[in-house]
């Protein structure tokens, strides 16, 4: 049975991989949430891909880039799966960009396995994904990756009394369990914990609990959107940030999406992330530069567009690196220990597990010439998905 | 310790308040005109953008954009209405949700298209932020507002429909259009301003519930869950109805998030399905 | 014989007409024409049983059922569920994630009967509401938002392996749907399914010719309930994953709008409607990925300006037009 599948993958291969040395173009599979309630994501990424692209040609290794874009519509794996089966099947891609959310990439991880694609996640961010196909890359980020530093810095603070609040789905519990882990290994431990529904209108019980236990300090991770601007207003209106508490989270709670409109009453909140726009590097402010004369209309370029940057400048490498070769095997094999500079700074594909090594930031809310940013003061080098290892 | 459960009552009073303001117009056009309309998001969502944009961009104070969301969105509603809903009065039930659908799908597109997908922000007068405290109770001054605006619409609607001329006629249409056609009650026209009233109501909760609902073009749909709950849990076709079935489910919603939290997700749910159950034609209905 | 009545007797035969066998073999053309479809060709076919089933409670029953999500769900995650601990065959997990729901849907019936078109609508929203919410704390067992995944389905018969083009997937679940078809068919020209639409006609007089009206509601709904189930069951099994989102109110809510789309209470509504939308679905959302949903809003909207009934509705009024006409003309 196992040697019956390995030749009818092995004569798959060959069969599929064949016309991708034959013809002239490398196919690229974009699967993105361009419509619904993420579809900013999706805008974001395809400007990040679309900037790369201009900045770097559509031509690498002799080959020229096309782009199929496919909606998936946000959280609706069915529809990633789909997607990606047509990609394959009838558009005949070479390679698969995007998955947003954990359960697209993983709907189309045994699709793109079977077919020998390689798949570069731009942000599913569940723990040790990749694990689903052996040419599967995670070139954004991953939630325990980010969350856990949250709990070192912490531990390292001295707070007496820590809460967390997450919404109560898979990235929340995970959320909880990566910041209870680094408060636990920095000699912290959290004093209570609250899940809250992720479809909630009014946040004014929770923040009333909080409010009413008087801890020193709150972690919290919440869907982004208008649950985290919502939050943080209502910590804010009650005056929890003038009893002094002080709010902790990742990226998500404050990013450059929302953190205009979560306004003064975010200052002083600290997260830790991979990506800000006032990271202080070249690298950065060319890129960003780059982005708002490109897209004058999108003023906050966040962490998806440069995932998704990052992304195509892991094909390109790849693709360099293989003399054009887009197959799963090859183009993997080439990246694998890969390491660049990134906009948000030095990044690597780990050999082992395929995924993304990277800086973690502490950040915090302040305003910077007139406008909200989140301004690193300290790193965590070199950080892993924590929760797979 | 009462003031702690004062201040929950209040809180769950203030989130009653904003479900009644995002669904009271819904029962009146859903529930008066016995239209099923999907679209009461839309046009609430009408009336957030113009408020967000005239606070945003001419810089107009939020208070002073309420009126401009209240007649835009009711303005917008009497063209629909002249234009399509009207042709739907009379058709089957699903006919009006498949339109309704439609309408709510491509008005999100439009939402997107024109004013961009990301969340729109509120500006709040610093007059409106905060809490007071009375009594030892911490009241949060945009939820007193909240409280404030329930009060003056349901007495403006009480008033209107009650003793006016055109409430009056209002009840007469809705009770038999042929009757009311016959006394020479212009039954097309009563209808139109109803649903304008309607929809008016919808832009002004759209603007008002900005600070807490957010605004961004998934509105229509985000939220369609609740103001149906509103209105059917209450009884369609009236204002009392409503009311007390908003009050209900915020201040059980409230309380059960803040006392059993573990559950916060399955109040609201499990509530509506028992009250439906209890009063299948709604708290404050009174047709059977 | 006036019209009326025969076609009353022709609707209610079980019997299938020629054209309706020739119908029934477009799906197997389509599998030869357009090979490079068959993931679409799939997923309608899978959609298709489930918007059957609703046909049955609204159709038939006069139910508005939008939790219908919840059986489908539910069936979805029996059907995962019993992959990943190791039980591969795909005919008895389709069956037994029929069952499964079947019996949610039973619990479930006890629910619905009670109030008239916005209540249900209400009560079944909530139930769906309610088994979203535990299936998302189960998380542990049904993976959360994350979604199930990582089981393979042993092959059909023991025979077909389930493949990348989806071409055992396509003849698996066009078997299904073809047996689905004919039991519905069965039902509603059954006794019982006549007696439901007495009820849907005048619920008032019913109970005067001795007959249970609650009890028949609730069977029609538990019926319906396990074929939706079978439905989701199919999904799990040719896509070897499961979404939370199969439980949603946005997914209940697609299955309503596809059966309006189609027409109700005609069983060929629901295939015609889901085939419909989800090929407009797919043409537009390739056309222009960021605003489709306009392009789909204006569809369903001129649907019912133009197409009362929805597609096969206006259909059959096109055809009696041309049919009085042709007689007017040929005196």
């Amino acid at each position: 049975m196992i040697r019956r599948q390995f030749l009818l993958s092995a004569t798959a291969a060959l069969v599929i991989a064949f016309p991708a040395f034959a013809a002239d173009t490398v196919k690229v599979g974009l699967v993105l949430p361009m419509s619904g309630p993420f579809s900013q994501y999706g805008q974001q990424m395809q400007n990040g891909i679309k900037l790369f692209m201009k900045e770097h040609g559509d031509v690498v290794a002799g080959k020229k880039i096309e782009l199929i874009v496919k909606d998936d519509g946000g959280i609706a794996p069915d529809r990633a799966r789909r997607a990606v089966q047509d990609l394959i099947v009838r558009d005949k891609v070479d390679v698969l960009v995007g998955f947003t959310f954990t359960a697209s990439a993983l709907a189309a991880a045994p699709l793109a396995k079977e077919a020998d694609k390689a798949m570069i996640v731009l942000n599913a961010t569940s723990s040790g994904i990749t694990a689903a196909n052996p040419y599967m890359i995670r070139i954004g980020q991953t939630l325990p990756q980010i969350t856990e530093p949250a709990g070192r810095y912490a531990g390292a603070q001295g707070y007496k009394t820590i809460y967390t609040v997450v919404a109560d789905i898979t990235a929340g519990h995970d959320a909880e369990a990566a910041f209870t882990r680094g408060l636990k290994a920095a000699g912290g431990e959290v004093a209570g914990t609250l899940r809250v529904p992720a479809q909630n209108p009014d946040f004014a019980p929770f923040v009333q609990r909080i409010k009413d236990g008087k801890p020193d300090a709150v972690f919290t991770w919440l869907p982004p959107g208008e649950a985290t601007i919502n939050f943080i207003k209502e910590f804010n209106q009650r005056g929890l940030s003038a009893e002094n508490i002080v709010m902790l989270g990742t990226g998500d709670l404050t990013d450059e999406l929302t953190i205009e409109q979560t306004g003064e009453a975010g200052i002083g909140v600290v997260t830790t992330g991979h990506y800000s726009m006032a990271h202080k590097s070249p690298k950065n402010q060319a890129f960003i530069k780059a982005y708002l004369a490109e897209f004058p209309n999108h003023k906050w370029p966040n962490f998806m567009s440069v995932s998704a940057y990052d992304g195509m400048a892991a094909l390109y490498r790849g693709l360099e690196k293989t003399g054009g070769n887009a197959s799963g095997p090859a183009l993997v094999e080439a990246l694998k220990g890969e390491k660049f500079e990134s906009p948000r700074g030095p990044i690597e594909i780990d050999a082992k597990t395929r995924d993304i090594v990277q800086t973690v930031y502490v950040r915090k809310v302040e305003r910077v010439d007139g406008t909200l940013a989140n301004v690193e003061f300290q790193e965590f080098p070199a950080s892993r998905d924590s929760a797979s290892q | 310790m009462a003031s702690n459960i004062l201040g929950i009552l209040f809180d769950g009073l203030a989130y009653g308040s904003l479900l009644f303001l995002i669904g009271v117009g819904l029962s009146i056009t859903m529930g008066l005109m016995n239209f099923i309309n999907l679209a009461h998001g839309t046009f609430a969502m009408a009336g957030g953008y113009i408020s967000a944009s005239l606070s945003q961009k001419s810089g107009m104070p939020f208070l002073a954009t309420l009126p401009v969301a209240f007649v835009g969105a009711g303005l917008f509603g009497l063209v629909a209405e002249r234009l399509l809903f009207r042709r739907l009065y009379k058709a089957p039930h699903l006919d009006q949700v498949l339109f309704t659908f439609g309408f709510v799908l491509s008005s999100i597109a439009a939402a997107h298209y024109f004013f961009g997908a990301g969340q729109q922000m509120g500006v709040m007068p610093s007059f409106l932020q905060g809490q007071i405290r009375v009594y030892g109770i911490d009241l949060g001054r945009y939820r007193l507002l909240l409280i404030a605006f329930v009060g003056l619409i349901t007495l403006a609607l009480h008033l209107i429909l009650s003793k006016t001329r055109f409430g009056a006629q209002v009840r007469a249409a809705v009770d038999n259009q042929d009757a009311a056609a016959g006394l020479g009650i212009n039954v097309g026209l009563i209808f139109s301003l109803c649903f304008a009233l309607g929809t008016g109501l919808a832009g002004l909760g759209g603007a008002l519930g900005i600070e807490v609902l957010g605004l961004d073009p998934g509105f229509p749909l985000k939220y369609m869950v609740y103001f149906l709950l509103v209105v059917v849990v209450g009884g369609a076709g009236t204002i009392r109805g409503p009311l007390i079935a908003a009050m209900i489910l915020g201040v059980f919603d409230v309380a059960g998030k803040y006392y059993v939290p573990q559950a916060g997700a399955f109040i609201i749910y499990v509530l509506m399905i028992v009250l439906l159950l209890a009063f299948p034609t709604g708290l404050g209905g009174k047709r059977a | 014989m006036s019209p009326r009545s025969s076609a009353i007797e022709r609707l209610a035969s079980p019997r299938p007409r020629p054209v309706e066998v020739l119908a029934w073999l477009l799906p197997a053309l389509a599998f030869f024409l357009v090979p490079d479809n068959l993931a679409l060709g799939v997923s309608i076919m899978t959609y298709a049983v489930a918007v059957l089933a609703l046909d049955l409670v609204l159709g038939y029953a006069g139910i508005v059922s939008l939790g219908h999500a919840a059986f489908f769900g539910v069936g979805a995650y029996t059907a995962g569920l019993l992959a990943v601990q190791g039980w591969k065959e795909p005919l008895t997990g389709m069956l037994l994630a029929g069952a499964v729901s079947l019996a949610l849907g039973f619990l479930a019936s006890f629910l619905v009967v009670r109030g008239k078109d916005l209540t249900r609508l209400m009560v079944t929203l909530g139930i769906g509401l309610v088994v979203y919410e535990l299936a998302n704390r189960l998380s542990s067992v049904t993976g959360g938002m994350d979604g199930l995944s990582g089981f393979e389905i042993g092959p059909i018969f023991g025979v077909f392996s389930f493949d990348l083009y989806g071409r055992t997937a396509w003849w698996y679940v066009y078997g299904v749907l073809i047996l689905v078809f004919v039991l519905l068919r069965l039902v509603v020209s059954s006794p019982f399914g006549l007696s439901l639409r007495a009820i849907r006609e005048g619920v008032s007089r019913m109970p005067a010719l001795g007959a249970s009206v609650d009890h028949r509601l609730r069977t029609a709904f538990t019926l319906s309930a396990g074929v939706t189930g079978i439905a989701g069951g199919l999904l799990a099994q040719t896509t070897q994953f499961v979404g939370i989102d199969s439980l949603s109110v946005g997914r209940s809510a697609d299955f309503l709008v596809m059966l309006v789309l189609g027409g109700t209470g005609r069983l060929y509504g629901a295939l015609i409607g889901t085939t419909v939308f989800m090929i407009a679905h797919d043409y537009l959302a390739d056309m222009n990925p960021v605003y489709w949903e306009f392009w789909m809003g204006l569809l369903l909207m001129a649907v019912v300006l133009f197409a009362r009934g929805g597609v096969v509705g206006a259909g059959r009024r096109l055809l009696q037009t041309v049919k009085t006409k042709f007689a007017r003309a040929a005196p």
